[in-house]
């Protein structure tokens, strides 16, 4: 349910200092020694209580990545990543078990979550931020799954993984590597074999779910990569709105974050996924930095079914993902909307692809960039249209905005049409923050960056419209943060 | 309130402004004519701050300060508007948010409280009503697929909202019928009040029918060439300015 127009603008911002989320908890965690091995994805699943069929799975993964390439197409560019130096598994020191309430919890986790604006107790998140339901990730375990209640009334499963490992294996095995198989890309395969944790859904058949489902995730200790892994089932008639919102601490080394995202919609059913994303950039001089190579996938594998991919875009050193949607069911929709901000020496190679195998299959992309200071943005995307689908349509339309002439901005479209009665639209543009809009803005009393912000935000409008509430609010102001210290 | 003392102003290298000299008293009306390329539009973008506008020699004294050291926001929170000739568009932003954004940085400036959304939304619906425009006006985008006409009535729309004390219109009635002209002439005199001055920068004589001009000054070769009444006014309408472009610079 998109914001309106009105709504977006009356909403109060958030009071935001240029990163406040900098900063690092205390906690001693129980990790596992340096190193990828086969010794320790065999330590991670037996950490976790997985059953053999898992285990497997991830040594099958394991032994694949050993062999794939690394891929070096995209217009990125990053020092050979060293997999031996981090650490693939850290967990926060709890009982074995678990936490059974919140009183069990570590306290300097539970003061983590009230610094990033987290109530963790119930009774603040209904006042406060109404009907979001959050399941915290805190590094690779899951600490909390909060309105469990009142999700299980209607049938909702909202949890971590591995608690969906325990409550329903059947669709975890089902379903988990069938949007994004093992062999998809050297990221993905190294996710399946050190994944630690990550948020299951399902929504039953028929069932609107009653609240939009959250999760945010942080990377606390030096050296862990965070290798979350996302599956989201919508059954027959369904809808979910999907809400995933990261912040992480700064940090000197580059940090790896290889996520792997897979969203099935059945018939009828509709899944918006959205993502406000801030991770650590790194400094003025690309120095640190999360590295965000994730892989996102969903398939509309039912008649007339709607995945839709909304991002803000704001961090991380290099990003390379590419939501997409696979529409196999007839009249099924696929959409993505994105702001991507570069600033400084920030380096983004993202976009989507729709593939097109249903028939009468519509897909929708617009995608807006906008590139500060030195950085480098590229948007790479596909649309392709297979044989059999019949009368499909496509829109794409992909703007870029350079604000300083040190940035770049780059647009690698492919369209592959195997079908004579497809419509696909493509359109481009790329313009500057002209000095006239500046001047007109600063002579109505608006400070320059103030300005800057301001026409950004026009510019982005369409998909910030997309967001809901909660979020468009959180990422117009990241607009604003994102951009500071590019003019002049 | 403005006393210009002999200033010279250049852009891009070449001197426009040669020695312009000109004072303003609080509540007083006055109007620049001229030919083209004489210095008009280079005089409002000089007192609005734009970049690339130096100013070379001389003084600009607003209201006891020097202009010339302040920033263009800054110089708007202090009161001084300028209503351009070509308004520019701005997409995406709605013109209630811009002029929220507006209104509030002045008032952050000059210490006083923001008006939140419900109190400013019933100001600038006041406003617009008063002007005898729509709603409509306000959800779109700013000056984006505006008619000339509409962009004028958008300026003065503005002017009325942040209520400057100098305000300085560059061509406003260029590309205006005589309804959307009287429109402006009204938004701009219903400002008028002892402690407000206005410039009123115009080729043609006839706004100045519906704004009435307390001083005339003809500018060409970048200085005031002559000053006079409102009757200036109509002899510049009656013989052109022949007798200006053709003086020694």
């Amino acid at each position: 349910m998109p914001a309106t127009a009105e709504t977006v603008d009356q909403v109060e911002t958030i009071a935001g200092d240029k990163y406040k989320y900098g900063f690092v908890t205390d906690i001693e965690s129980d990790m596992a020694p340096k190193g990828l091995s086969e010794d320790i994805v065999r330590f991670i699943s037996a950490k976790k209580n997985e059953p053999e069929w898992l285990l497997e799975y991830r040594l099958k993964a394991y032994r694949r990545w050993l062999e794939m390439p690394e891929p070096k197409w995209a217009k990125v560019d990053f020092p050979q990543i060293d997999y031996q130096q981090y650490h693939y598994y850290a967990a926060p020191k709890s009982d074995d078990d678990g936490p059974q309430s919140l009183d069990e919890v570590d306290p300097k986790l539970l003061e983590t979550y009230e610094k990033l604006g987290i109530p963790l107790r119930e009774q603040e998140l209904l006042a406060g931020v109404k009907n979001v339901a959050v399941d915290y990730v805190f590094d690779s375990v899951s600490v909390a799954t909060t309105f469990k209640k009142k999700l299980e009334e209607v049938g909702v499963i909202f949890c971590p993984i591995s608690e969906a490992l325990e409550r329903c294996p059947d669709l975890v095995r089902k379903y988990m590597g069938s949007v994004v198989p093992m062999s998809d890309n050297k990221h993905a395969c190294l996710n399946a074999a050190v994944f630690t944790d990550g948020s299951f859904v399902y929504i039953p058949p028929g069932v609107k779910c009653p609240m939009e489902l959250s999760t945010y995730f942080r990377i606390n200790e030096m050296n862990t990569g965070q290798f979350e892994r996302t599956l989201i089932i919508a059954d027959k008639g369904s809808y979910v709105s999907y809400l995933e919102g990261c912040t992480a601490p700064m940090r000197d080394e580059n940090q790896l974050h290889a996520a792997v995202v897979e969203l099935i919609a059945l018939d009828d059913a509709e899944i918006k996924y959205s993502t406000v994303q801030n991770w650590y950039p790194g400094d003025e001089d690309g120095k640190g930095g999360i590295y965000n190579f994730v892989t996102k996938r969903g398939a509309c594998r039912g008649k007339n079914s709607k995945i839709s991919w909304t991002q803000v875009e704001t961090g991380s050193a290099i990003t390379w993902k590419y939501p997409s949607c696979i529409l196999q069911g007839d009249n099924s929709v696929g959409e993505f909307y994105s702001i991507a901000i570069t600033n400084n020496a920030q380096q983004a190679d993202t976009g989507t692809k729709m593939i097109h195998l249903g028939k009468n299959t519509t897909s929708r992309i617009i995608s807006k960039g906008i590139s500060a200071g030195k950085s480098d943005q590229t948007y790479r995307g596909l649309v392709k249209i297979s044989p059999k689908a019949v009368d499909a349509r496509n829109y794409t339309q992909c703007d870029s905005l350079l604000i300083g002439d040190k940035c770049g901005a780059h647009t690698v479209p492919y369209i592959e049409s195997r079908n004579k009665g497809a419509i696909v639209e493509h359109e481009a543009t790329t313009s500057t923050i002209s000095e006239d809009q500046l001047f007109y803005l600063r002579q109505r009393g608006i400070p320059e960056e103030a300005a800057v912000a301001l026409v950004v935000n026009g510019f982005c409008r369409e998909v910030l419209q997309q967001l809901p509430m909660e979020f468009a609010v959180e990422a117009q102001k990241l607009v604003g943060i994102s951009l500071e210290g590019s003019v002049g | 309130m403005l006393e210009i003392k002999d200033l010279h102003a250049s852009v891009g290298g070449t001197e426009i402004l040669k020695g312009l000299t000109l004072t303003i008293e609080p509540g007083e009306v006055h109007a620049i004519m001229g030919p083209n390329g004489s210095g008009k539009s280079t005089l409002s973008y000089v007192l609005a701050g734009r970049d690339g506008y130096e100013v070379t020699g001389g003084r600009i004294i607003y209201e006891g300060e020097d202009l010339t050291d302040l920033d263009p926001e800054e110089r708007a929170a202090k009161g001084v508007f300028l209503a351009f000739q070509y308004p520019v568009e701005i997409p995406g932003v709605p013109n209630s948010t811009f002029l929220k954004e507006s209104v509030n940085a002045v008032r952050r400036y000059n210490g006083e409280d923001e008006l939140d959304a419900i109190k400013f939304m019933k100001m600038l619906r006041g406003k617009t009503k008063e002007l005898g425009m729509s709603d409509d006006m306000l959800k779109r985008a700013v000056n984006v697929g505006f008619s000339g006409g509409e962009k004028k009535r958008n300026e003065v729309l503005q002017m009325a909202v942040l209520e400057p004390k100098l305000a300085i219109l560059d061509e406003t009635d260029s590309g205006l019928d005589i309804d959307a002209l009287k429109i402006v002439a009204d938004g701009v005199n219903a400002l008028r009040s002892p402690e407000r001055s206005s410039l009123v920068i115009t080729h043609y004589q006839r706004l100045l029918d519906y704004i009435v001009p307390d001083k005339v000054h003809v500018l060409a070769h970048g200085k005031i060439q002559r000053t006079g009444g409102k009757e200036l006014a109509l002899e510049l309408e009656k013989n052109g300015y022949a007798d200006f472009v053709g003086e020694a610079a």
